[in-house]
């Protein structure tokens, strides 16, 4: 077997007396779509930030494959207004990429006609698919994204659903997302994991698209969605069928 | 008239030069009041430079780099705000210079010109370390143009890509300390932030790449250099204020303009 892209180990982080992060492990394999979820606060981007590099853990390791490429797709992108600069320029910023290249990569997450655009200009899911569109050109092997559809409505989450999904099955890459939602994760999510400081349970999501709450919600045929339950000792229960949980359940 | 102006002219104009990008970068980066502190603690280079008996040049830029040093280390601490470390650094390090002028009996320092500049006081010296220095900068800012503008875009997505963040901008703030402590004999201490900002603001509002924007600001803190020049010839006023003036009227001028920022 080949080694893991990512392998947290007995992660721990605190911050002014508070537990943020307590004894996380986890492997991520080549070409796996692992999501995050968890309540606010719960760490999730605190994880990811470490997995990413950017800030250290008190304690634990953290391993990346050798010469791992990651494209990384931040929650936000914030331009200064005095900052003129196209989405082609930005997409610059990180390599030589041709313009073929940045043609193909806009075309591939739909937003071709931005090019020339000031990236000022863009809205939330414009913004959102340059960044993707950036992350790629990356050729990446591990697409880190951090709540990628945080604000956009069920039909735009089920899109981008979508083209992660051809992302993942054209390029092979694996996939590593934060979910806002605890409910509603990608329905191709190969694991999910919950964190509440520590990871509370993970496992595949159940396959609940015959659900009859799910079929009432959004109709037939949303396959790229999928109903991820809880079993938390605290008041997240819902009705459903029950994911295998890890016994650690404080 | 010429040779009585060209030495001036020469070096407002190199300081111009370089200053456009720089000045683009601080414009970006909102670091204003970065520019300011590292320009007041040039003052007391100055007067380290007497105390010791250095080369004035050397000293600030000495003690400028210091400074940069300084705040980008206590900065990383993150002791207090930053504005209050800036406001602190800016004026104890004004004031340090000033108190310290005033011990040296012997030898009389004409503060005004250290305050607001002294352009027509420019030697074959203060031109070779404009120019000198000046290239340095300018051939550092092509080769790290690129990363430079993908840190100041977003720092953490650079970091992601592979980026050594935190080198790349401490190359950018002692670019910046460099060219203040150079151009300082120029306009002075109290204008230098001036020069750099108010070119890179004029030309914000007519370009539509970080390249034009670091260009047009050359130009036309050049242009600014040369009005000012020659109204203060003409008009027998302070050098250095007088080109500021002038580049707050071009910026002035922008701003009646149509924009542009819209792209097709």
């Amino acid at each position: 077997m080949s080694t893991p892209l990512i392998e947290v180990a007995n992660i721990c982080l605190k911050q002014q007396q508070r537990t943020l992060l307590n004894n996380i492990s986890f492997k991520l394999e080549e070409g796996e779509i692992v999501t995050l979820i968890g309540p606010n606060g719960a760490g999730k981007t605190t994880l990811v930030r470490i997995i990413l590099g950017l800030i250290k853990a008190d304690s634990g390791t953290c391993h990346q494959r050798k010469g791992l490429r990651i494209g990384y797709m931040p929650q936000k992108l914030h331009i200064e207004p005095t900052f003129p600069l196209t989405v082609e320029g930005f997409l610059k910023l990180n390599g030589r990429h041709s313009r073929n290249d940045i043609e193909n990569t806009l075309s591939r997450v739909g937003v071709s006609h931005l090019l020339t655009q000031r990236l000022q200009k863009l809205s939330g899911g414009e913004t959102q698919r340059v960044l993707l569109a950036r992350a790629l050109l990356q050729k990446p092997q591990l697409l880190v994204l951090d709540e990628p559809v945080q604000g956009v409505d069920i039909n735009g989450q089920r899109e981008f659903y979508q083209l992660i999904q051809s992302i993942r099955t054209g390029q092979g890459c694996a996939v590593l997302m934060i979910s806002h939602d605890l409910h509603l994760v990608m329905a191709a999510t190969d694991r999910v994991i919950c964190l509440n400081q520590h990871i509370c349970c993970s496992g595949h999501p159940d396959d609940v698209s015959n659900h009859p709450a799910y079929l009432e919600l959004f109709g037939d045929n949303q396959q790229e969605f999928a109903l991820y339950t809880h079993h938390h000792d605290h008041d997240h229960n819902i009705d459903g069928k029950v994911v295998k949980c890890g016994g650690d359940h404080a | 008239m010429l040779d009585f102006l060209l030495p001036a002219l020469l070096a407002g104009v190199g300081v111009a030069i370089v200053a456009g990008p720089l000045g683009s970068f601080i414009v970006w980066r909102r670091m204003a009041y970065f520019g300011d502190t590292l320009a007041h603690s040039a003052l007391l280079g100055v007067s380290l430079g007497f105390l010791f008996d250095l080369p004035l040049n050397l000293a600030v830029v000495i003690c400028c780099l210091t400074l940069a040093l300084l705040l980008v280390s206590l900065q990383r601490k993150k002791l207090i705000a930053t504005d209050t470390l800036l406001g602190i650094l800016a004026h104890s390090t004004l004031s340090l210079g000033l108190v310290t002028v005033s011990f040296m009996d012997n030898v009389r320092i004409d503060l005004m010109a250290y305050l607001f500049g002294d352009l027509l006081a420019v030697g074959l010296q203060d031109l070779l370390w404009i120019y000198i220095g000046g290239t340095g900068v300018i051939i550092t800012l092509v080769i790290l143009w690129r990363p430079l503008l993908a840190i100041t875009v977003h720092e953490e997505l650079a970091k992601v890509e592979g980026l050594a963040v935190d080198w790349i901008r401490l190359v950018l703030m002692l670019l910046i300390a460099l060219v203040i402590a150079v151009a300082m004999k120029i306009v002075g201490v109290l204008l230098i932030t001036s020069l750099m900002i108010i070119p890179a603001a004029t030309a914000q509002r007519v370009s539509n790449s970080p390249e034009q924007m670091a260009i047009k600001a050359s130009l036309i803190g050049t242009v600014a250099v040369m009005l000012g020049l020659a109204f203060s010839y003409v008009a027998d006023t302070p050098t250095g204020p007088s080109v500021v003036v002038c580049a707050a009227a071009l910026f002035l001028i922008t701003l009646v303009l149509p924009s542009s920022r819209a792209v097709a």
